[in-house]
């Protein structure tokens, strides 16, 4: 396979228009200073909300049972007591293996069903099976489909092939939504998170995704402040917005404020839905309820407060 | 924008045959707009300030003791964000000034300059500690007196100001490694005028590299914000500096001028307004009094096709609405390469929406208040003035406060060279955006300026930023970064931007006499 660098930053005729580089050093500062914002008393509980509403809560192990399933769903459709208001998950994620086992038991509640394919985590299966999964998870009911680009042929230079199978998966995928995770941990360099970030957007994606959650580091501000740009002047050109799930390494309310800030100032308030942004997490729907807990409360519970997932 | 088939095999096609807006919805043109409202928006977060003790009044620190001034006169200092009087400041005159040279003299000849190097250097650490202890109340008070927002003051302000405290620390005692081969001794007492945009920071980038190398110094902070200055001399107690060898005198133009006049003085370091150092350089000129300016600006930041373009929009920003655009470095002209023009004002339109002016004390605050009604005064005037010339205004629509001295954050397209607003330097939150069309033409345009204090060049290519910096007529040029200190990096100007390095082993030498 030959190595082929993408245009950048040429304005003679290309098939795409330049895709702006990335400088390290500002994105990183910038991404900073996002975490300065102050979000206290009525922003905080509202914004804790809106997080609690983009989650995607997830089980990918390989001890997954329709009981552990089980639990994940009752937690999404009601994250904590009705007395404080707090709006259901957006999504439970789970194994293709899984999805019929979630469907039934969110039945028409509204959360989404979400589900890993295309030979997750690694991506490394013959193209076919990939679609197959992809197939076969959709026909099980799963709303969203997380698809894994081949890291190992990005890397290669072989975009084509990436934009390739990411096409192939949207086909496949029929009415279901798109997210197409990157792997941002192992494209290692923000120049690669952009490129990769406009393959998916070119090829079908509704949402772009930093990681599988099994690679670290997975989400970190930077990166995801990468890829909200690319989204960003994607909508400039084409006019279709798209969604964008940080997954993986968001443990706290704290941090969760923070993207939401990012999101805030970056895209503007149209991408303030779970329709268009998306926490990817096992652990931090815990912490955002404690935290809302003591918003309303005004004092702080112990964890056993709060049931596990 | 419709999508040019590709006509060069060289280009690979990263959109798949198959594709696809796989029905996703697309917006048409007019309709592509990002919306920065309401929707989340942050409830207030105002620092606390209630423990903050200011005084009625604040006195004249000469000799080691707070007094009072000469003349019984006192003129107010106000907060600008609320327009209130924080507390009534003394006036200094010819007489006061002279105790304060006199206590100065006496330091320098009985105490400080036979002090060992290292023995200065303890004091200084001591200060440095100080400053750290106290760089919230500080921070407060700094932003309470001069309008810059809580999160300026607490996060670059202070921690710089105990940073160059703590690094001249370091030289005190290593003065004769500086200069191999040389004998260095200090000058004697140092007349010190420091402008009102960083009041502590540049009392620090005055005071530190002045006492490193052995002399005493008469400081006089600006009228409008003096209060902090005060505080400080009240670290200099409490870290028991030796009587007389930092005296601070308070007053307006006439204090200066005093100070500046007096006889027994060996050294002048004056930063301000080009015209009052074209004043100064006629004063001294025929007397024994060494002289360095740090004057004004209407630097160039340079961003070409190839560059960053998301982190060269922070850079712009920061660039310009840093201080409310109060610095004498700040990017005041941006030259944007043709190629990219309309990219840059898109994302620059949308990212000015989303700045936030109000109470400087609020920590989410971006833009804080105008310095006084006579600084908002020159920016209105500057700005009608490019309206006039036939330059187009962009400001995002937003509520300034009723009482207070505010302006918003603002640039002007169609600037061309011969308009005031690309010439002169107007000290506030208002951005002059030109366009060029190639490296050279980047180079011409850059020192097209009767100042040159500093840069900034945005590029993803690294020959080009060294190729552009050797040609930049300015003390500091950035690459891919703007409005950065450091205390190790020296600073100054070229041409009306003054004379004389700060900061570094560079700001040494202007306290120094090489043997």
């Amino acid at each position: 396979m030959k190595a082929m660098a993408l245009p950048r930053n040429t304005n003679g005729a290309s098939a795409v228009p330049p895709f702006p580089t990335i400088d390290q050093v500002m994105v990183e500062e910038r991404a900073q200073a996002f975490g300065k914002r102050s979000i206290k008393t009525s922003a905080k509980l509202q914004g804790l909300k809106l997080a609690i509403s983009m989650m995607d809560l997830t089980t990918l192990e390989g001890k997954d049972t329709p009981g552990k399933v089980a639990f994940l769903c009752r937690k999404a459709m009601q994250p904590m007591d009705p007395r404080y208001a707090v709006p259901s998950c957006a999504a439970v994620c789970v194994y293709p293996n899984l999805v019929r086992a979630a469907k039934k038991f969110l039945g028409e509640s509204g959360v989404k069903v979400a589900s890993v394919a295309t030979a997750f985590p690694t991506g490394l299966m013959p193209l076919r099976l990939k679609l197959e999964e992809v197939r076969s998870a959709a026909r099980d009911g799963a709303d969203e489909i997380d698809m894994v680009i081949d890291r190992g042929v990005f890397l290669g230079g072989d975009h084509k092939r990436i934009a390739d199978e990411i096409a192939a998966t949207k086909e496949a995928c029929g009415e279901a939504h798109l997210k197409v995770i990157l792997e941002t941990g192992e494209l290692q360099t923000y120049d690669n998170v952009r490129i990769a970030s406009e393959i998916a957007m070119r090829n079908g994606a509704d949402f772009i995704k930093t990681s599988t959650g099994k690679v670290s580091p997975a989400a970190t501000m930077p990166v995801t402040l990468v890829m909200l740009e690319a989204i960003r002047d994607y909508f400039y050109e084409t006019g279709i917005r798209i969604g964008m799930k940080p997954a993986g390494g968001i443990r706290t309310a704290k941090q969760a404020l923070a993207y939401l800030v990012m999101v805030k100032e970056t895209l503007g308030d149209d991408w303030l839905t779970p329709d268009l942004f998306r926490f990817g997490a096992s652990t931090l729907a815990n912490d955002v309820l404690m935290q809302i807990a003591k918003t309303v409360d005004g004092n702080y519970q112990s964890a056993d407060y709060f049931s596990l997932p | 924008m419709a999508r040019k088939t590709p006509n060069s095999k060289a280009v690979i096609p990263v959109v798949s045959e198959k594709s696809p807006n796989g029905g996703r919805i697309a917006l048409p043109v007019g309709e592509r707009r990002l919306s920065f409202g309401e929707k989340w928006s942050y409830a207030p977060a105002p620092e606390a300030h209630d423990y903050i003790q200011l005084k009625k009044r604040y006195q004249l620190f000469i000799n080691g003791k707070f007094v009072a001034p000469h003349s019984g006169k006192y003129f107010p200092s106000i907060n600008p964000a609320t327009e209130e009087t924080l507390a009534e400041i003394a006036e200094a005159d010819a007489y006061d000034v002279d105790q304060a040279v006199k206590a100065a003299r006496a330091a320098y000849k009985n105490v400080w300059s036979k002090m060992p190097g290292r023995e200065r250097g303890k004091y200084l650490y001591r200060i440095a500690r100080l400053i750290q202890e106290k760089a919230r109340e500080l921070a407060v008070l700094e932003t309470m007196d001069g309008g810059k927002t809580i999160k300026e003051s607490r996060d670059v302000d202070l921690p710089l100001v105990a940073a160059h405290f703590f690094y001249y620390a370091g030289w005190a005692d290593k003065l004769q490694y500086a200069f191999p081969g040389r004998t260095p001794r200090p000058l004697g007492v140092a007349a010190q005028i420091i402008p009102w945009n960083f009041p502590l920071l540049m009392a620090a980038w005055k005071l530190a590299p002045a006492l490193a190398c052995g002399n005493t110094c008469v400081l006089k902070p600006a009228e409008t914000t003096s209060i902090t200055a005060m505080h400080l001399a009240e670290i200099f107690q409490q870290a028991e500096l030796p009587d007389g060898v930092v005296n601070i005198v308070t007053g307006a133009r006439t204090t200066g001028q005093a100070l500046v006049d007096h006889e027994d003085i060996n050294k002048i370091a004056f930063t301000g307004s080009t015209a009052v150092g074209k004043m100064l350089t006629q004063a001294v000129a025929g007397t024994k009094k060494k002289l360095t300016l740090e004057l004004g600006g209407k630097a160039a930041n340079i961003v070409f096709e190839d560059a960053p373009l998301d982190q060269a929009v922070e850079g712009i920003i920061s660039g310009i609405f840093f201080n409310q655009g109060h610095v004498c470095c700040a990017g005041s002209r941006l030259l944007v390469q043709e190629g990219v023009f309309p990219q840059v004002i898109r994302k620059l339109r949308d990212r000015i929406a989303t700045l936030r002016v109000g109470n400087p004390l609020d920590k989410n605050t971006d833009i804080g208040a105008i310095n006084s009604r006579m600084q908002l005064d020159k920016i209105c005037e500057l700005v009608d003035s490019g309206l006039q010339q036939g330059a187009e205004l962009v400001q995002p629509r937003l509520k300034l406060p009723e009482k207070g001295y505010w302006y918003p954050p603002s640039f002007f397209t169609g600037v061309t060279a011969s308009h005031r607003i690309a010439q002169e330097e107007i000290f506030g939150p208002v951005l002059s955006v030109m366009t060029f069309r190639t490296p050279d033409e980047a180079i011409e345009r850059a020192n097209n300026t009767l100042y040159g204090l500093s840069a900034g060049i945005w590029t993803d290519k690294g020959s080009k930023i060294f190729k552009m910096a050797s040609k930049l007529r300015a003390g500091v040029v950035w690459a891919n970064t703007f409005n950065k200190f450091d205390p190790t990096s020296p600073f100054g100007g070229y041409k009306e931007s003054g004379f004389g390095r700060e900061g570094g082993q560079h700001g040494l030498l202007p306290y120094l006499e090489l043997n």
